[in-house]
């Protein structure tokens, strides 16, 4: 019997030991940054300078900063007002998605989860194929209705095609999917409308599927490249993620204060919201 | 009865009043808009003469086309394989950690592999320009190992720079599936096994594999489906122009918007619209044959 527990042991050890070194694949960026933006400029561009074709040489990156500084964050937050420009844009265009997705598509997908109507298999049906869709699909239409309402140039452009996409709706749905129905019966017998039935019951326990579509949508807006490269020319409304994705690096410890100001909010939400992500993945994927 | 049916209609009324806001701007921002697109796919550049299918053969016979298709086409071929293997190795392998008592650092490596799906794209641009670029770290690597750099950008090993790149954002994702499924087969099977002598090789092909065999169709097609939107990794790797082995779908189509060639695109928007519709319409065939 010991001899087996002790091969276990191995076994788990090696396993452990290969998934370690993987790891260190997400590890080392994440490393990367939060020292880069801590490192001072000088030494920046002596060591990753080259690669930018800003110095000769070749690269090299020390693990850690000589002399650890906030100088470059504190330039980055307090003069640089076009920083802090792009990041209200892409607050100012996540967060109304987010808001505009809650109110829109938690109804209608209480309404194909929980309740009975003819058309409800199809609608659903509909829902899956549209969130399926890439944005070469939609794009085109997306342009034509934006030019059509003279939204192109706006930040709306971004956020109602965001408000109105189908992925949310098909993730509430399954989270709404696990409500009790007698619950429900028993509410609509008591004269309760679907309105209140929806507040008081639905979305308690419906909480973790709203979430889940929440948190998708947030980590999938603030990394929106496509939507604002297509629809936004006027580069005053560009958010973080484009303008960064597009860095000429003129200050390197700009650039990297940026880059680690950018991850914040990510990982943020990702924390808090990691279980979510995975029911919201899991929803997309394999029955309840 | 008669109580029945009004209960019924409420609940009707209901359901048209909740969907409404979701319908009305489905309808106004993708349905009436698509239909548009299919029309503007048959009629000529400024959506007044009819064309038949022009267009349709215009795109096809368009060798920036041909490309972005191949290259499309090539990089889902490695990548989905490559995407699928990984994932499933990494799920088996956390739960390996795991014993019936404790987690063994399962729950660690598990938020770790999905972090990259958080970690947006602009803020590690300038690590991946680092990495890769012709005085970067990978070339100090090579150059140590007396080796000859390589330029990853401008040349075909892009490709392989957009593939790695794709699969350290992505893995997490498929292995989320992967272990869900690994979750739903019932340890009694594994045990049953034990007890008749099954070692973990045996236990593995003739459990693990059979179990794992709807998830394994799922999260082919859902991944393959994803691939489509790789652009933002290209992006990530090379810009808004890249060499032209990982000029993709996506890039073709911003092109053509540029130059605002509405008809064209509209074209080739129906046409990957169609190509996918067949395989979305495969993966609701296989969840609906499930649920029955």
């Amino acid at each position: 019997m010991r001899q087996p527990a002790k091969k276990m042991r191995l076994q788990r050890l090696a396993v452990g030991g290969v998934l370690f070194l993987l790891a260190l694949l997400v590890w080392w960026p994440l490393w990367f940054l939060c020292t880069g933006a801590l490192m001072p400029l000088d030494e920046l561009e002596a060591t990753i300078g080259p690669a930018l074709g800003r110095a000769e040489g070749m690269v090299c990156w020390h693990l850690l900063p000589s002399w650890p500084t906030l100088q470059p964050l504190m330039e980055l937050l307090l003069d640089t007002p076009q920083f802090f420009a792009m990041f209200w844009n892409s607050v100012g265009q996540v967060f109304p998605q987010l808001i505009g997705q809650l109110l829109v598509a938690a109804p209608a997908a209480w309404a194909l989860s929980r309740l009975r109507f003819r058309g409800r298999r199809v609608l659903l049906h509909l829902y899956v194929v549209l969130m399926l869709m890439p944005f070469q699909v939609t794009m085109v239409p997306s342009y034509l209705v934006l030019h059509t309402l003279h939204l192109l140039d706006t930040p709306w452009a971004v956020i109602l095609p965001g408000v109105f996409s189908a992925f949310p709706v098909f993730i509430m749905t399954r989270g709404f999917d696990a409500v009790p129905r007698p619950l429900l019966e028993a509410a609509a017998i008591d004269g309760a409308g679907p309105v209140r039935t929806l507040w008081r019951i639905g979305l308690p326990l419906g909480i973790p599927g709203v979430l889940s579509a929440l948190v998708l949508s947030f980590l999938e807006g603030w990394n929106a490249i496509e939507q604002p490269m297509t629809f936004l020319k006027n580069q005053a409304y560009w958010p973080l993620s484009l303008y960064l994705s597009d860095i000429t690096t003129q200050n390197l410890g700009v650039a990297m204060g940026a880059s680690l100001v950018m991850l914040a909010p990510a990982i943020l939400i990702f924390r808090f919201g990691q279980p979510y992500l995975e029911l919201g993945i899991q929803a997309g994927g394999i029955k309840e | 009865m008669a109580r029945d049916h009004t209960l019924q209609g409420a609940e009707r009324r209901a359901a048209a009043l909740l969907l409404a806001p979701s319908l009305t701007g489905t309808t106004l921002f993708l349905l009436l808009p698509f239909a548009e697109t299919v029309r503007r796919s048959l009629f000529d550049g400024r959506g007044i003469r009819f064309v038949g299918l022009t267009n349709y053969r215009a795109v096809v016979e368009n060798t920036a086309f041909r490309m972005a298709v191949a290259n499309t086409a090539r990089f889902i071929a490695v990548c989905l394989p490559l995407l699928l293997g990984i994932s499933l190795l990494l799920a088996l392998g956390i739960r390996a950690l795991r014993t019936p008592h404790r987690e063994g650092g399962g729950r660690v490596f598990k938020t770790t592999f999905l972090l990259p799906m958080g970690i947006p794209v602009a803020s590690i641009v300038l690590l991946w320009q680092v990495l890769f670029a012709k005085a970067g770290i990978f070339n100090t690597f090579l150059v140590s190992l007396g080796k000859n750099p390589v330029d990853f950008m401008g040349t075909g090993a892009a490709f392989w720079v957009l593939i790695a790149t794709y699969l350290w954002k992505n893995t997490g994702y498929d292995m989320i599936l992967w272990l869900a499924g690994r979750d739903a087969i019932p340890q009694d099977l594994y045990e049953a096994a034990a007890v008749d002598g099954a070692n973990g090789w045996q236990a593995f092909r003739w459990i693990t594999v059979p179990n794992l065999m709807p998830t394994f169709v799922l999260v082919t097609i859902l991944s393959l489906l994803n691939c489509f939107k790789a652009f933002r990794e290209a992006y990530l790797v090379a810009g808004a122009y890249p060499h032209q082995s990982i000029y993709q779908l996506q890039h073709l189509f911003n092109n053509w918007f540029l130059q605002l060639d509405l008809a064209r695109l509209s074209a080739a928007a129906v046409m990957v619209a169609g190509a996918l519709l067949v395989l979305i319409l495969l993966v609701q065939k296989i969840r609906t044959g499930e649920e029955t």
